[in-house]
């Protein structure tokens, strides 16, 4: 080892130092571990959507932090918080929806509680017997955002995605009509019934209905709509009525359209318009009626079995119906009637007589007419088994003459006594004449006849039976001997035969001789010659 | 108590086999001369290191508790679970001693050991000389008990490998679960790269001067 040289002033080296890499690359993990933690809190926050409120009247079937808000099936979201409202009447649920879904948070956009629900119509949410509810969501197409919702505590029938029209049908009343009852036309089920509410003054029901695509297209501004609610049975003068849509009508009720046949294709309705909600077919497709003319009908004959509502019927042809019936005091005969009020639809009359035009001009004076020539009104019997009238009109042209009092209000038809009234009367005639028949002394004539008769056959019966027994014993003797007197073997038979036989020989004799005499006509005088040999 | 270190010597001690060792002139990296590894008189860049270590474990806390653990998937729907709300779900339904297990092995251990190596290294580099028998305690601890942390990881490992029936019933570990593995690993780093020297070494000193 060399010694180091004291004298010179030189500069000590300085020892390089390594590079401090490994420092460098030890600061490298926070970084990549805040970058990495950075990353993550950014994704969050950026994932992060909206988070909106949903007030339901329970809670029932939601649990915060995993009941899901599910629009199609698909997870948007999930209920972060479950709280009661302040005045604690409702539930506020709190959730988080997913960012991509924020364009779906808008004014008409609906949620719902899926649970599971059993009905006539349907078991729906069977899945979530398992899984728990969820919240069901359908999107509405406003564009104004929301994030306040009121949940709906039924699940809509329909949702927004559907293609079809909703309408408003307003009717007397509900009938069977339950939400989400079926809606036919012409027995196809082509919608379904959306909501169904007591109008506010209560003289009504409203009731919404959703009509799918393409059959949105048959409801017309002239379709009529009417209860289709199980059976409708009934019972009147036109007999016996039995009218349903479907079993599935029959359970659950439904409502039905249709266009009323006659009238020219309209074009198709509004999206909810407004129809009437008739209670019947019959009653929905009945033409419209706009000139109606009240009549009065005053009969003597009892009523039973005329309502308001039975039909008035001219030969067969619906005109009108009854609308009141009621008694009145007629003071010239001191007798006690019956009015019926009967309504004539007079475009009935006037459509179906378009031959008489002109006439109908005056309807007065054609009315007038048609009295003149004997038109009058009479109960018939509609229904024999159940008693059910109806008011007739025809023409009875040997009916008393009769006029109508233009001045009354309203006018007075003439009628005539109906049917069963005249039957009725002839069947009283008839019994009167019965009761005069001197019955019982027909009985005693018989009687003397019906002796004198027996006396007779006594009579026969002594005398003259055993002499006609003996006549019978006599002839029954003379018949014997005839019979042996005919017999094959009997002398009489034999004796005719022998006869016959002498007869034939002679017979036989004398040809020969007449044979000779021809031939030798001489021995007439001469005799018979020998034979010469 | 006056004891002459082996750094006041000028002497270094192997960190793997023991042997005490005179420092070479030559040469700035210095190696055993039995075994080989390399010499320092303390860890190298031991405090820095090891606040590296520990701020990102820190940093990766935050999504290891937040983001979920395990992703269960089953017939009746998804669910994802955080530790914390495997914990309250545990606690809930009635398995206490099994939510303590894991709330102190998952989360107060974790913790507890970055609270514990943030206080050592505080004090080091202060140079105080408070209660140094009681830390290195605490560091002995820290050391110890860090890889029981694992316990959550190893529970979603196994049900990941276990539970896979497709549709029926499915689990996937989550995001928060690669977090917690990391921050439990780079504990175990910072507290490997923490010198416990370093907490003795003012109170030499401070007998040197004073």
């Amino acid at each position: 080892m060399a010694e180091a040289p004291q004298d010179f002033d030189l500069p000590e080296a300085v020892a390089a130092s390594k590079r401090r890499w490994s420092l460098s690359i030890v600061w490298a993990i926070p970084i990549v571990a805040a970058l990495a933690g950075g990353w993550l809190a950014f994704k969050a926050i950026s994932e992060q959507g909206p988070t909106i409120t949903i007030t339901f009247k329970t809670a029932e079937g939601l649990e915060a932090g995993k009941t899901k808000i599910k629009y199609k099936n698909v997870d948007v979201g999930e209920v972060k918080q479950i709280a009661l409202s302040r005045d604690a009447s409702e539930v506020v649920v709190t959730a988080e929806v997913v960012k991509g879904a924020t364009p779906y948070l808008v004014e008409d956009t609906r949620f719902w509680v899926v649970r599971p629900r059993i009905g006539a119509g349907g078991v729906s949410g069977l899945g979530t017997l398992f899984s728990g509810g969820y919240i069901g969501a359908d999107v509405g197409k406003s564009s104004q955002a929301r994030r306040k919702f009121t949940g709906l505590e039924v699940p809509p029938v329909f949702t927004s995605d559907v293609p079809g029209r909703q309408f408003v049908l307003r009717g007397h009343d509900l009938g069977s009509v339950g939400i989400g009852d079926t809606v036919f036309f012409r027995r196809v089920q082509v919608g379904q019934v959306t909501a169904a509410e007591l109008d506010k003054d209560g003289n009504g029901v409203t009731v919404r209905i959703f009509v799918n695509a393409p059959y949105d297209q048959y409801v017309t501004t002239n379709t009529r709509f009417w209860h289709a609610s199980g059976i409708d049975l009934s019972l009147d003068a036109g007999g016996f009525k039995v009218h349903t849509e479907s079993l599935a009508a029959i359970i659950l009720g439904g409502i039905a359209f249709q266009t009323p046949p006659g009238i020219a294709v309209s074009a198709p309705a509004e999206a909810d318009a407004v129809f009437t909600l008739f209670s019947d077919r019959a009653q929905a497709m009945r033409l419209p009626d706009t000139t109606v003319k009240s009549y009065a009908v005053v009969f003597d004959e009892s009523l039973r079995g005329l309502e308001p509502g039975s039909p008035v019927d001219f030969r067969g042809v619906l005109l009108g119906e009854v609308k009141e019936i009621g008694v009145q005091y007629n003071p010239v005969g001191k007798q006690i009637q019956m009015r019926v009020e009967v309504l004539i639809f007079r475009d009935r009359l006037i459509s179906r007589m378009k031959m008489m035009a002109p006439e109908a001009k005056d309807p007065k004076a054609f009315v007038d007419t048609l009295v003149v020539h004997g038109l009058r009104a009479q109960l018939r019997t509609g229904n024999l088994l159940t008693g059910q009238l109806y008011v007739a009109m025809d023409f009875f042209p040997t009916a008393k003459p009769a006029a109508i009092d233009w001045t009354k209000e309203p006018p007075e038809l003439p009628t005539m006594p109906g049917g069963l009234q005249e039957l009725q009367a002839s069947v009283t005639g008839l019994a009167r004449k019965l009761q005069k028949i001197p019955f019982e002394q027909i009985g005693a004539d018989v009687h003397q006849v019906l002796q004198s008769a027996d006396k007779l056959v006594n009579r026969l019966d002594a005398e003259v039976a055993p002499e006609a027994r003996a006549t019978l014993a006599e002839a029954r003797k003379t018949l014997g001997t005839a019979e042996r007197t005919l017999n094959r073997d009997a002398p009489l038979q034999v004796d005719a035969r022998q006869a016959l036989r002498e007869i034939s020989r002679a017979a036989q004799a004398l040809r020969a001789l007449s044979d000779y005499l021809e031939r030798h006509p001489e021995a007439l005088i001469r005799g018979k010659r020998e034979q010469k040999p | 108590m006056t004891t002459t270190t082996a750094a006041e010597a000028g002497m270094l001690g192997c960190h793997a086999c023991g042997l005490l060792s005179r420092p070479s002139a030559a040469g700035h990296t210095l190696e055993c001369a039995r075994c080989g590894a390399s010499l320092h008189v303390r860890k190298p860049y031991s405090i820095s290191r090891t606040w590296a270590f520990l701020m990102a474990a820190a940093i990766l806390y935050i999504p290891a508790n937040v983001l979920p653990v395990m992703e269960t998937g089953s017939l009746f729907g998804a669910q994802k679970d955080t530790i914390l709300s495997g914990v309250v779900y545990l606690w809930t339904s009635g398995s206490w001693p099994l939510a303590a297990i894991i709330f102190v092995a998952s989360i107060m251990v974790p913790g507890g050991k970055l609270l514990a190596l943030t206080v050592l290294l505080v004090s080091v580099q202060r140079r105080s000389s408070w209660n140094p028998l009681e830390r290195t305690k605490l560091y002995r601890m820290v050391e110890l008990v860090g890889r029981w942390s694992m316990v959550d990881i190893y529970v979603v490992a196994i049900l990941t490998a276990l539970v896979q029936f497709k549709a029926l019933a499915t689990i996937k570990a989550g995001p928060g679960a690669i977090a917690f593995g990391a921050v439990v690993v780079l504990t175990m780093f910072a507290a490997e790269s923490f010198d416990p020297r370093l907490i003795w070494d003012p109170l030499e000193e401070r007998q040197r001067h004073g």
